[in-house]
């Protein structure tokens, strides 16, 4: 039987992948030299933005949902062989059949952030690159394979594509991370990140496949249908489920060990501790990939297993998800205070906007449906942080990857006195750290997190919401501890050397997109709350 | 209607601080009248806005405008003038353009007069007191809750730059103190407000004020007010959530100091004539008696402190503490005429503590210090016309009858005496008799004060200050070193003369206490308006509890 494509769908994963081959082709029979160090860049840019292209073309489809890689419909009912073609059945089908690769509005948001992000890093790529001393072909090669993950991953609906996703998203990056040859902080960051992140897919893989021994089928539709008592389970299991008048304990295992693996990729305590280390030893590109694409990547992983596949098990997550988030959050905060370096800093500090992300997931469990309605409520306010969090964020890493060109260092104290010799620089920073603290003039973090507060005190879980109000507070503390820095008099430094222009279009990429959602947040609350 | 008037007031110190940010170099020379035109305008606003008011309906919000801005939060951008929020809105436009006028015709020797062009950071300045000047107007025009929300903390920001930048000494702890304490509020605050959102379904003030808490169980009222509460109290500030204010105070520049104390104290009281009171009328009544307590005891633990003060400007800021008390207790007695007293006093200490720090900051700039000791005394014998003015604002600070002081207290105290049905009659009569004991100690310390600073003989001692710091006169004070974004080029300048500029080093007097000059025009520009309105609010208090009294006759429809 012939599998059908839709090549429409996949078009912007396929397009990352064409131009990964190409970069590290071209790489292979070019010079080396300044004109191919550039040349890569710009085909990356490309690639970029063709997948780009993609989404938005798949944007303005409208609201269809469009999905590939379909189980056909022969199979699918010789799958479920006793179902009759009732409405449960269609509606654990989703209608269309089981499809591992869907593109709706949660995909596509996903998708969206991740590139636009992708275009950020590429341009801050460039700077790193044209400093010497890094490959740059297998650079570029490895960025474009965690985009191919990360562009996929959102889109995938069976337990099989998420991992392998999940893989194309980290492995390309401990590669990356050790590129800085002959750099001690640089392979030591690579080690602990491939060990913490192996050691995350096992747990998941092992979570994974007790999920799919219950379940009897890798599509989360379907095993949302079976845990919830709408299909039939798997032949082999029907007695034990049974006796057990209910679902066996392996379940809730099967759901922690998923949860904890999903934990490590977007650092939630108390599986973050890799996190400072691995941003600080990364070139810093790489450390604004890790605390945006990876970590929407994580989400995006960690929602749809979750919300869509374990919708009735909430009662089992819902209160981890609230602990892990508040711990998260707290513990961040509470050590991004006592951090000297600025990426550090911004290694907690993304640690503890990490909670606020997850906040909202704890209450999302009245939501338990795929499909755009998978977007409104709590998830909406997710991923609606996560988009506003993505353009503060890089925004700010961005202008510390052009403060790093004159001071190697780094430490906050380099950012004395900032605004005297580039106050343009010191303004865009400082609006970024106001931002991620949530106060005005950053109106996008104030609403961005307003709307996660609001989904925490509708869905009754008010503790959680107070948890969340001491540490805005705390988290509020070296934020405008760091901004004060900028505007206070320092000695006379040297003068800055010229920064590769690109650093300069990444920073005002990003800052134009928080200055945009500051003034008009409505943007991003309509692409992330789908009214219904 | 004229809808527009609430947008132009704030647009206008918006635009005027866009125009900074969009043109830096080219502003520079005009910069004194800069922010002085933009004030003005400003002022002019809200003078129209007072003048085309329809006085017969001072209950109806007017100049409406209701426009959607977040659909996905519900949140409108919903503006509008009641005769509660009218005195407040001019108040903070007058008090912002006396700012400017004290600035921009000073001295080149205060910090941040913009007047010292080249290390000042004038238009950093210029810059913080306009868009402060937008939250704090935005405050009193909202009527929706997450507007309000918004607004009270545009103010945040700028007041902390402006405490962290053109403070004294102890500037960088005074201003985080300041900004964490007030965010840790108004977070607190925006959980009550999301409650009551998700209770009622509804942003809108005004509806929610006609709904009397409708929608909303008891229970559900009692934990908004109390959070919604605890937001407006650290603002106000009510004992024991005060501990911000006295540093903060004390560091500010004069303008910060007259604007934290005229305006910003005002947004935590109104928002519990315009929020927590009409919205949450049950909660109201079951907090009542606390809120009664805790003011109270704000009361005399204000004036308390304030016996015990060396420092002038540390003093007067504990004073805003007791007069906060009196504003509190008026509100806590939920009758007509207690949160018209608490409305009164809440204009009435406006005006007479913003003259207060004025003076205070224009006595330490002559004297190099603020410390009542080394201040000597005999003031009336030095600087006359100084004295008197100080005299005056002190007298007019504890309440004589005549001038706007009285009058606030008196009503609160009269509230107290008969507060509402639903309250412990006993229990507000001892609050009032606390009350009344610490309008005695106000008076006591305000005229030790006064015994110290101003009467005696004038003692010839130079401020040892001064004697350990013998800086040259022409050096710029401390805290101006460096300047805004003004550019590279005199910032590295500034910078590199005055290494590791010293945070040290105390203002440097511009001159020994024998080439001291009295009341210049500048200054007399500044305050005049306020002994003026002090004195038209003293004899003729009507005028503004005409205003009042409707709105408040609303705002209690559920309770009388």
């Amino acid at each position: 039987m012939i599998q059908q494509i839709h090549y429409f769908v996949i078009a912007p994963p396929l397009v990352l992948a064409l131009a990964a081959g190409l970069v590290l082709l071209l790489d292979a029979f070019l010079p080396a030299g300044r004109r191919t160090t550039a040349g890569l860049g710009l085909i990356t840019l490309a690639g970029v933005l063709a997948a780009l292209g993609f989404v938005v073309a798949q944007a303005a489809r409208g609201g269809q949902t469009l999905a590939t890689f379909c189980v056909p419909d022969g199979l699918a009912r010789a799958a479920g062989a006793a179902v009759p073609a009732s409405a449960a059945a269609r509606e654990a089908g989703d209608g269309a059949g089981l499809c591992s690769f869907v593109a709706d509005r949660f995909t596509l948001i996903f998708a969206g952030v991740v590139l636009v992000a992708a275009v950020v890093v590429v341009l801050m790529s460039m700077t790193e690159l044209a400093g010497g001393g890094i490959p740059v072909g297998e650079w570029y090669f490895l960025l474009l394979c965690t985009l191919v993950g990360a562009v996929t991953l959102p889109a995938s609906r069976d337990l099989i594509m998420l991992v392998v996703a999940l893989e194309l998203v980290s492995l390309p990056v401990f590669a990356l991370t050790a590129l800085k040859r002959y750099d001690g902080r640089s392979s030591e960051a690579a080690i602990k990140l491939f060990l913490v992140s192996v050691v995350s897919t096992a747990i998941m893989l092992f979570g994974v496949s007790l999920l799919y021994g219950v379940a009897g089928s890798v599509h989360l539709s379907r095993i949302a249908a079976v845990l919830s008592g709408a299909g039939p389970p798997p032949e082999a299991f029907a007695p034990a489920l049974e006796a057990a008048h209910g679902l066996p304990a392996v379940v809730t295992v099967g759901v922690v060990l998923v949860t904890a693996g999903f934990g490590f990729k977007i650092a939630a305590v108390p599986f973050h501790a890799w996190a400072p280390d691995v941003y600080q030893g990364a070139p810093i590109p790489i450390a604004a990939l890790l605390s945006v694409i990876s970590k929407a990547a994580g989400f995006a992983g960690l929602i749809l297993l979750l919300v869509t596949a374990l919708a009735g098990q909430s009662t089992t997550w819902s209160p981890i998800i609230a602990i892990v988030a508040a711990l998260t959050m707290t513990v961040g905060n509470l050590l991004a205070m006592r951090q000297r370096s600025a990426v550090r800093l911004l290694a907690w500090s993304s640690v503890a906007q990490s909670g606020y992300i997850l906040a909202p997931i704890a209450v999302a469990s009245r939501t338990g449906r795929s499909g755009d309605a998978l977007l409104t409520g709590a998830v909406g306010a997710s991923v609606a942080y996560l988009v506003i969090y993505a353009a503060m964020n890089l925004g700010a890493f961005a202008v510390v990857m052009i403060v790093s060109r004159t001071a190697p260092r780094n430490e906050l104290d380099d950012y004395r006195g900032l605004v005297f010799h580039s106050p343009v620089v010191a303004l865009v920073l400082a609006f970024c750290l106001i931002c991620l603290a949530g106060l005005p003039p950053g109106l996008a973090g104030l609403f961005a997190k307003i709307v996660v507060f609001r989904e925490l005190v509708d869905g009754g879980a008010g503790w959680l919401a107070v948890v969340m109000a001491v540490n805005t507070v705390i988290g509020l503390y070296y934020y405008v501890v760091w901004a004060g820095r900028l505007f206070t008099p320092a000695p006379a430094v040297t003068a800055a050397r010229r920064t590769f222009p690109a650093t300069w279009v990444a920073a005002g990429l990003a800052v134009a997109l928080a200055v945009v959602f500051s003034v008009a947040p409505q943007l991003v609350l309509d692409l992330a709350t789908a009214s219904g | 209607m004229m809808g527009w008037l609430p947008v132009a007031l704030l647009a206008v110190p918006l635009l005027g601080a866009s125009l900074l940010l969009i043109s830096p170099g080219s502003l520079r020379p005009v910069l004194r009248v800069y922010g002085l035109a933009f004030s003005g305008l400003t002022l002019a606003l809200a003078v129209m806005l007072a003048a085309t008011f329809d006085y017969a309906q001072a209950a109806r919000p007017q100049f409406t405008v209701d426009q959607p801005w977040i659909p996905g939060l519900d949140l409108r951008f919903h503006l509008g003038v009641d005769g509660i929020s009218l005195p407040l809105v001019v108040l903070t436009a007058l008090l912002t353009f006396l700012c400017f006028a004290y600035l921009s015709w000073g001295d080149a020797r205060g910090p941040g007069q913009l007047r010292a062009s080249a290390t000042g950071r004038p238009r950093a300045l210029v810059f913080t007191l306009l868009v402060l000047e937008v939250g704090m107007i935005g405050t009193f025009l909202a009527l929706d809750l997450l507007l309000f929300f918004v607004f009270f903390e545009i103010v945040l920001i700028p007041m902390y730059f402006l405490i962290a930048i053109w403070g004294g000494r102890g500037r960088r702890g005074a201003a985080i103190k300041f900004i964490l304490y007030t965010l840790l509020g108004s977070v607190v605050m925006l959980l009550g407000l999301l409650l009551i959102w998700s209770q009622t379904g509804t942003l809108d003030i005004v509806a929610l004020g006609q709904a009397h808490g409708a929608g909303m169980s008891r229970a559900v009222q009692i934990l908004a007010f109390a959070a919604v509460g605890i937001g407006l109290a650290v603002k106000t500030p009510m004992w024991p959530l005060h501990t911000w204010l006295p540093d903060a105070h004390t560091e500010a520049p004069t303008v910060g100091s007259v604007l934290l104390a005229g305006v910003l104290l005002k947004m935590g009281t109104y928002g519990f004539a315009r929020i927590a009171i009409p919205v949450l009328p049950e909660g109201a009544v079951a907090i009542a008696p606390w809120l009664g307590a805790l003011a109270v005891v704000g009361i005399v633990y204000g004036s308390l402190a304030c016996l015990a003060q060396r420092d002038l400007k540390r003093m007067i800021a504990y004073s805003s503490v007791g007069h906060m008390g009196f504003v509190l207790l008026g509100f806590a007695t939920l009758t007509t005429v207690g949160i018209n007293g608490a409305l009164f006093a809440n204009v009435a200490h406006g005006l007479i503590t913003g003259l207060l720090f004025f003076l205070a900051g224009a006595i330490k700039e002559r004297y190099g210090t603020a410390d009542m000791p080394s201040l000597g005394g005999g003031m009336l014998a030095t600087l006359p016309h100084l004295g008197a003015v100080l005299t005056f604002a002190a007298i007019a600070s504890l309440g004589i009858p005549g001038l706007a002081g009285f009058w606030g207290e008196m009503l609160s105290l009269l509230g107290a005496f008969q507060p509402a049905e639903a309250l412990p009659r006993g229990l507000f009569l001892v609050f009032m008799v606390i009350g009344g004991l610490g309008a005695v100690l106000t008076a006591a310390y305000f005229l030790v004060m006064l015994s110290r600073v101003t009467h005696g003989l004038p003692a010839r001692t130079v401020p040892s200050l001064v004697a350990t710091h013998p800086g040259p006169a022409e050096e710029p004070p401390a805290s101006a070193a460096g300047l805004g974004p003004d550019g590279p080029g005199a910032g590295a300048e500034a910078a590199g003369e005055r290494p590791e500029a010293s945070e040290t080093e105390p203002f440097v007097p511009e001159a020994t206490i024998e080439g001291m000059r009295d009341i210049r025009g500048y200054e007399l520009v500044a305050w005049v308006p306020l002994i003026v309105l002090i004195l038209v609010f003293g004899l003729w208090p009507k005028l503004l509890l005409s205003l009042t009294t409707p709105a408040v006759q609303t705002l209690l429809g559920a309770l009388s």
